[in-house]
């Protein structure tokens, strides 16, 4: 066991470096000032407290979705719904808080509830496809993407649209809605606790509670489920649904955290970066911050760069398709892991042969 | 006679642990007819996927005609002119046999379009020469299967094979096409070819072949001249078993019964009836044998007893609790446990570790739950207990499942299945695969729970272990009962035999009372 956590280690180390090797070539071979360029990408997000907390107010919301697929790969659902569950549980959260007006701390609290609901209800549908009809969940998660983009958009222009907004807008929030600042000099805001108290009640469900060993069962050997007696159709659909469930809370919090009113007329794009996230942290709940921290701290960091140096940004976009290609790789470093194995095989087979009374060699 | 192919020491490992061969040494002639022998899982399909360059060994060399070789790749093997006809024929159904012939080695017409005639011709003239008749232009998806394996035959020769493995050519065949295939076999073999036959099958083997090696537990137990040695050498060889393994038992006392089924019958996807009108009964502190021939239908009534699948006719009583429509969860309710045919497949998740896969029917079980989290320290506990008392060789409970050897796997699933005070068991190939002391230690369980008042139901292709912890013995055959014996300890092997290939089948009457409505 601990010999596999640490082959899982330093592959992701070997894939971080490989990237960043990467990164270093294209920095040198595009820029006219490469060691500037250099030293602000990398160092950038820690050469002052501002830049430093956008650097924690980007790795909110990928804690959220990184979550969110964790949960549903963990049960071997590929669901990439994430994406829409954050949209929609954003414009539940703005419908709720425009409609309802409730005291401070209670507001915030049932705009999340809703937004996980409605996050949920995205997920729902290819959840309900796959248990019942065995519909892919990667293709209707991915259609369904779309759908809610849709019918949130049309939510907000039709009911909760400021027609005094010069751009396409939602009305203010009310100030009771918003989660605090905590952090002066930067827009720290609250939700980062939020954040990490999900990550402590997902590892706990998933490797604490009935329901997520059953899950994780699922998503290790689902024959074996079955024939366990274990209700491989709930789990299919109850994964998915906390999974929609935690990116609809993570729309909410982003919201209610970053902006004063409904803006987004496209896809924010976190949930992408949640699977992103979670193939990096091996779908383990507590590595999921410590992903997030590292993808947010790259982008801020090409953010810098490319404000202040002749390099684009998106060189970031190179780095991480190249580690997430190498961390997917089963292939690499696997003749490493195959040694590994046969010693230990070797080690076990020759001590049961011991015990065997060498009957083995008639 | 030259050796025209050697291994040595060949050690192979799989990625999830499973060591399939080890240290073996193997050589075949040229011209000669070689059995590979083994039963399931001794790692006969894996020496030759070895040989044909589908998986690389850890350990070990290849010579051809003297000469070391590397297979990297099937394609390199079939350069060197070895071909192979796997169990599961690798053919395009859509396709006409002249296609499937050329796959890979199309003749083209201006050096661009696929030129089918040529494809044809060159498919009749490969089969005039080895005088294996088939129709070039017939869809392959229409043959029989005999003709596809001819198809796999021919299409091996057409590539320049001049070693053939042929993986358990005769499993799917009828006796008719399988005389037929033997002829061809022979024809080739006086042609100059070299065959090297998978099978278990002792007869065949006798019948047709020169020389023999025999696998057991990945290992082999030598090279053997097929006339020197005996059919039951061969088969102590390779079960391996007949060492002691001398199960002490008493006498049965049989109470009432427990299971209970009235014309049980399954169909397959096709409509075929694979378990067909079963009427049985086992009765408390009773181990019943099912005896039969692989793929008869043992399989499928497993699956049916246990929940996982369901019947087309018939009842299933536990307890005398009808089970038809219960999940399995409700039938393992009823105190029924199950060690499945194949562990890795059903019994573990491979990644999962010890204690996890100790755990999985009981989980959810309130002694072990709060009202939200599980209480972790009486589920390790437990755990240890088990490993303790199953003696598992392992590091631990937090070690993962798939590095541990065949027989210790084995007693991660029986700790599991036999620790949840079971009224029924349901052993299918309990023993299959692992080793001696793992084998004895599983048997000794099985009967001291039989001592305690559980019924079991067991299931088995080693008709020594069948016969040695059988009280009573039913035979399958086709999906039927073709045999039952009341009291298993007067059974004659022979007569066994009879029954198990459909040779003889007993009448209604002949079967008593535990079988009939």
């Amino acid at each position: 066991m601990n010999k596999r956590v640490l082959f899982e280690t330093i592959r992701t180390l070997v894939a971080i470096g490989v990237a960043l090797l990467l990164a270093l070539i294209i920095i040198f071979s595009v820029s006219d000032e490469p060691g500037y360029a250099l030293e602000r990408f990398l160092l950038g997000p820690v050469t002052n407290l501002r830049n430093f907390g956008n650097v924690l107010e980007m790795a909110i919301p990928l804690i959220f979705t990184g979550l969110a697929i964790s949960v549903m790969f963990m049960a071997k659902q590929f669901n990439l719904g994430a994406e829409g569950g954050f949209f929609f549980g954003a414009v539940g959260a703005t419908a709720l808080v425009l409609t309802f007006n409730l005291p401070p701390v209670i507001l915030p609290v049932a705009a999340i509830i809703v937004g996980a609901l409605a996050g949920g209800l995205g997920s729902a549908l290819p959840a309900v496809l796959k248990a019942r009809m065995g519909a892919s969940e990667l293709v209707s998660s991915l259609m369904m993407n779309f759908i809610l983009f849709w019918l949130g958009l049309f939510i907000i222009n039709n009911y909760f649209r400021d027609a005094m907004a010069g751009a396409m807008a939602s009305h203010r929030f009310p100030d009771a809605a918003k989660l605090t600042r905590i952090l002066p000099g930067t827009r720290l805001h609250f939700g980062i606790f939020i954040a990490l108290a999900m990550v402590v009640v997902v590892y706990l469900f998933l490797y604490r509670s009935r329901w997520g060993y059953a899950l994780r069962m699922v998503g290790l050997n689902i024959r074996f489920a079955e024939y366990s007696g274990i209700n491989t159709k709930s789990v299919i659909l109850y994964s998915q649904i906390i999974g929609g469930m935690i990116a609809g809370m993570g729309g909410t919090v982003e919201l209610l955290g970053m902006y004063p009113r409904f803006t987004w007329f496209q896809l924010p794009g976190y949930g992408w970066d949640g699977v992103i996230v979670a193939i990096m942290a091996r779908n383990n709940p507590l590595l999921v911050p410590v992903f997030a921290f590292f993808l947010a701290y790259l982008r801020i960091g090409a953010d810098i760069m490319a404000r202040v140096t002749d390099v684009p940004s998106e060189v970031v976009a190179i780095i991480q398709g190249v580690m997430i290609m190498l961390v997917t790789a089963e292939r690499l470093l696997a003749g490493w892991r195959h040694r590994m194995v046969v010693k230990e095989k070797m080690k076990a087979a020759e001590a049961a042969e011991v015990e065997g009374g060498g009957v083995q060699h008639g | 006679m030259e050796e025209i192919l050697a291994m040595k020491g060949i050690t192979k490992v799989y990625p999830n642990g499973i060591v399939a061969n080890k240290d073996v040494d193997f050589s075949v002639r040229k011209g000669e007819i070689h059995a590979i022998m083994g039963e399931n899982g001794a790692g006969k399909s894996t020496l030759m996927k070895i040989l044909f360059g589908m998986e690389q060994p850890e350990e070990g060399e290849i010579y051809y005609k003297g000469e070391k070789v590397i297979l990297h790749s099937p394609n390199t093997a079939i350069n060197y002119g070895i071909g192979m006809v796997h169990q599961h024929f690798m053919l395009v159904p859509s396709l006409t046999v002249a296609e499937n012939m050329v796959l890979g080695v199309e003749p083209k017409k201006s050096s661009v379009l696929f030129d089918f005639e040529k494809a044809v011709q060159m498919t009749e003239e490969v089969s005039q020469k080895y005088n294996l008749a088939i129709d070039p232009k017939a869809i392959v998806e229409d043959l029989a299967v005999g003709k596809k394996q001819k198809l796999e035959i021919l299409k091996a020769l057409l590539r320049g094979a001049e070693v053939l493995i042929l993986d358990e050519p005769t499993a799917v065949l009828t006796p008719q096409e399988t005389k037929e295939l033997f002829e061809e076999l022979i024809n080739l073999k006086n042609q100059g070819f070299t065959i090297i036959f998978i099978s278990h099958k002792l007869k065949e083997i006798k019948q047709i072949t020169d020389r023999l090696t025999i696998l057991r537990n990945g290992r082999s137990m030598g090279i053997h001249e097929t006339k020197a040695i005996s059919e039951q050498e061969i088969s102590r060889l390779m079960v391996g078993r007949d060492v002691v393994l001398k199960v002490d038992k008493q006498p049965a006392t049989p109470g009432d019964v427990v299971i209970e089924t009235k014309g049980l019958s399954y169909h397959d996807a096709t409509g075929k009836p694979v378990v067909n009108q079963m009427s049985f009964r086992v009765r408390k502190g009773e181990i019943m044998g099912i005896a039969g021939v692989e793929g008869n239908g043992q399989g499928e009534l497993v699956e049916l007893i246990t929940g996982l699948k369901k019947p087309s006719v018939g009842d299933i009583f536990i307890g005398g609790v009808p089970v038809k429509d219960l999940t399995v969860k409700e039938i393992r309710n009823l105190k029924t446990s199950h060690i499945p045919e194949d562990r890795m497949v059903y019994g573990v998740a491979a990644e999962g570790t010890i204690g996890e896969n100790l755990i999985s029917d009981r989980f959810d079980h309130p002694k072990y739950n709060g009202k939200l989290l599980q209480k972790v320290k009486s589920l390790i506990s437990r755990s240890e207990e088990l490993i303790k008392d199953y003696k598992v060789k392992c590091d631990g409970h937090t070690q993962q499942v798939n590095m541990l050897s065949g027989g210790n796997i084995q007693k991660v699933v029986v700790a599991r299945e036999f620790s949840s005070d079971p009224k029924l068991i349901v052993a299918d190939q309990p023993t299959r695969g692992i080793d001696v002391g793992s084998t004895e230690f599983i048997r000794r369980k099985l009967v001291e729970l039989r001592d305690e008042g559980t019924a079991v139901l067991l299931v088995s292709a080693d008709l020594n272990e069948v016969l040695e912890l059988s009280d009573s013995l039913m035979v399958m055959y086709g999906g039927e009962i073709a045999a039952y014996f009341e009291d298993a300890s007067q059974v004659d092997e022979m007569e066994l035999g009879m029954y198990m290939l459909g040779l003889k089948t007993m009448e209604q009457h002949e079967m008593g009372g535990a079988t009939g409505e």
